[in-house]
């Protein structure tokens, strides 16, 4: 039987490639929120999931990820009236492309790098370098700011992945600063994104070209 | 005390300033937080604050020189924004001294922290505390300089989140050890090269995006360029050293695992580029903010170079780093000065300044003369130990073109400071003689310590010990 923590994993995956076909703004949203319960469920699944720390940590991802974080969001979509659509610059079949060649490039990496502890799920470095790399072609490729904000969690969704490597090895104190600087900043942006559309009618972060050289 | 008190006091001074309904109060919570914050650190260099367990606070020359470097600049920032807040309701709102303060906060634990992942924690900090101070909600310009600020700095940040884990990798795996990260110099010896080269490469592009070396500093000119003009100066003269110091950070450790061979490569190749790159686009500017700031670019990738090429540069790249952010404070806070009497930030437009605003016209060929390496001034001297280290280290090559880009950006810089000092001034509405002293003494300020640090032969000596850690010698 494969071990739940690889089943999630996979899962995880899948939510990329999700994100990456979608087409609707408020699909991408709700999939980082999925994204966010699993990367909550994941430290149980890891090590003592019983620790005071674990359950902390995987109560304050959830939280966080898969629900403020993506409230935040849907709450400045519907306050600055953002249009629906995700209006790629790269169509989503070639999306989903370069989402597949980002898994076997992690898988490649993930294999070349030394030997982690046997006890770790087998996917985790590829799933998280995958995760990285997706959210980057979503940052690149999308044109409008509330898209590559969405873009800038599946970022951070990765690095947290690959956080896992050391569970319980971080002091708790450095991750809890991680997870409210990453609050902090998503309400930033989510206020930002708000008042740009006040001002500029459309989210369109390629409309913000009057300061170049 | 404990060096917790520099975190403390500019804590608890953000939640005063921003409970406190009164402006003059809050500038007044302003003013002397950040003067205590340089009266504690004048403690902390005399040893008398010990080290701290809750944020693994540490003081060493390295972070003790960043630190007292943003102190400086920022105690200026604050005496230059009590004209600014008389003028416009200040950006950020009533939490624009919170902002401040809660910048200096964070900067304090960014410099002193003995831990890469409370580093991490504390260095977005600094970018979540500024964001808002560039920030106008509706001016569209700002909301486009704060998006690039907010996301290409978180993105580069995150990144360096990457390394800092791939750090603790190299670190071996000691099951259940809460010291992971936490005097990585100390074990540095033990490292896994592998896993310790991938960390570099991240967090050297993360923390390198922060600090506006090509080709990652696209966000620089624009937020330098939009933010008003003290909170310029902080980004310049405070902000950007931050992150490069995380960066020192990492050579450090390479230092003490002997494995330093391996970053010089990529410490000169952008530091190369960040110049290149500055020169080209500083001669095309036209809005005299953006051109400083490219300047800035320029300045730091300097720095680096000297950092790369180790030995007597690194001697210099300190040297250079202090002496150039605060040259680019006071050229920012003056430039501030020329925005308020021309109402524009085109070079065309500004002509005169020595005739309708005489000091800050004085101030700005000061700045420029200090930043261009003129005798009296650091910068003079850290530029030869930086060619100095280039030829000693066989790498006479790097010299060469350090010289040669530096010559087009000083006569392209030049030429338009001339251009707005001199000649006629257009006829306008702020009469001669109308500079207000709060415009004038913070720059001076800045003008005369950049003096002394050259002059100075204590500071040469915690120069000297500060180099020592990151593979210097004495020059």
């Amino acid at each position: 039987m494969i071990p739940l923590s690889e089943a999630v994993l996979v899962l995880v995956l899948l939510v990329n490639f999700a994100v990456l076909a979608a087409s609707r703004l408020t699909f991408t949203i709700r999939a980082t929120a999925i994204q966010g319960v699993l990367l909550g469920i994941l430290p149980l699944t890891i090590g003592d999931p019983w620790s005071g720390k674990s359950l902390l940590l995987s109560g304050g991802t959830l939280a966080l990820k898969a629900i403020v974080l993506p409230n935040v969001l849907l709450w400045a979509m519907r306050e600055a009236a953002v249009r629906r659509e995700v209006e790629p610059s790269l169509g989503p079949i070639a999306s989903v492309g370069a989402g597949v060649l980002s898994v076997g490039l992690a898988q490649a990496l993930s294999r070349n790098l030394p030997p982690l502890d046997a006890a770790l799920p087998r996917l985790l470095v590829t799933a998280s370098i995958a995760t990285v790399l997706s959210g980057f072609i979503v940052l690149m490729t999308r044109r409008k700011a509330m898209t590559q904000v969405v873009g800038y969690l599946m970022l951070e969704n990765g690095v947290y992945l690959f956080g896992l490597i050391l569970a319980g090895r971080v002091p708790l104190l450095v991750e809890l600063g991680v997870l409210l600087d990453l609050l902090v900043g998503v309400f930033i942006m989510g206020l930002v994104v708000f008042h740009m559309n006040r001002e500029l009618e459309s989210l369109d972060s390629a409309r913000l070209s009057e300061l170049r050289d | 005390m404990s060096l917790l008190a520099l975190v403390l006091v500019p804590l608890a001074g953000a939640l005063l300033a921003g409970l406190d309904p009164s402006r003059a109060r809050r500038l007044a919570w302003l003013g002397s937080a950040a003067t205590a914050h340089l009266l504690l650190l004048a403690l902390a260099w005399g040893g008398a604050l010990e080290r701290s367990e809750t944020l693994w606070l540490r003081f060493d020359p390295l972070g003790g020189l960043v630190l007292t470097l943003v102190s400086v600049v920022f105690l200026a920032v604050a005496a230059s924004s009590v004209f600014y807040l008389r003028r416009e309701v200040p950006r950020g709102g009533r939490a624009y001294e919170a902002c401040l303060l809660g910048f200096l906060a964070s900067a304090s634990v960014v410099c002193l922290t003995d831990h890469f992942g409370a580093l991490w924690v504390a260095m977005e900090t600094t970018t979540l505390a500024t964001a808002p101070l560039i920030y106008h909600p509706s001016d569209r310009r700002s909301i486009e300089a704060v998006w690039k600020y907010l996301l290409i700095c978180s993105v580069g940040i995150a990144l360096a989140l990457l390394g800092t884990f791939l750090l603790a990798l190299a670190q071996g795996t000691v099951p259940g050890s809460p010291d992971l990260l936490r005097s990585t110099i100390l074990a540095a010896p033990r490292l896994d090269p592998v896993w310790f080269k991938a960390a570099f490469v991240f967090l050297f592009v993360g923390y390198g995006t922060k600090a506006g070396l090509a080709p990652m500093h696209t966000w620089l000119p624009d937020a330098h360029g939009e933010a008003p003009s003290p909170i310029s100066a902080l980004l310049s003269g405070a902000l950007i050293n931050l992150a490069f110091l995380a960066i020192l950070r990492v050579v450090q450790v390479a230092n003490a695992a002997g494995q330093e061979r391996a970053l010089a490569p990529v410490l000169i190749g952008f530091g190369l580029g960040s110049v290149l790159v500055a020169t080209a686009l500083l001669l095309r500017q036209r809005d005299y903010k953006r051109m400083l700031a490219y300047s800035s670019v320029e300045q730091m990738g300097v720095v680096s170079i000297g950092c790369g090429l180790g030995m007597a540069a690194s001697y210099g790249a300190l040297l250079h780093l202090l002496g150039s952010s605060l040259g680019k404070a006071l050229l920012f806070l003056v430039a501030g000065n020329v925005l308020v009497a021309y109402r524009s930030k085109r070079i065309d437009d500004v002509s005169g300044l020595i005739e309708r605003v005489p000091a800050s016209g004085a101030l700005l060929l000061a700045g420029f003369f200090l930043l261009a390496g003129a005798p009296p001034f650091p910068l003079f001297w850290s530029e030869l130990a930086i060619l100095r280290g280039a030829f000693l280290g066989g790498q006479p090559w790097v010299a060469a073109a350090l010289v040669a880009l530096q010559a087009v950006a000083f006569v392209g810089v030049g030429v338009r400071i001339v251009s707005m000092v001199q000649g006629a001034a257009p006829g306008g509405e702020v009469p001669r003689g109308r500079e207000s002293l709060w415009l004038l003494l913070p720059p001076a300020g800045l003008l005369l310590v950049a003096l002394l640090v050259g002059l100075v032969p204590a500071v040469q000596s915690v120069l000297l010990a500060a180099a020592a850690t990151i593979g210097g010698t004495a020059p």
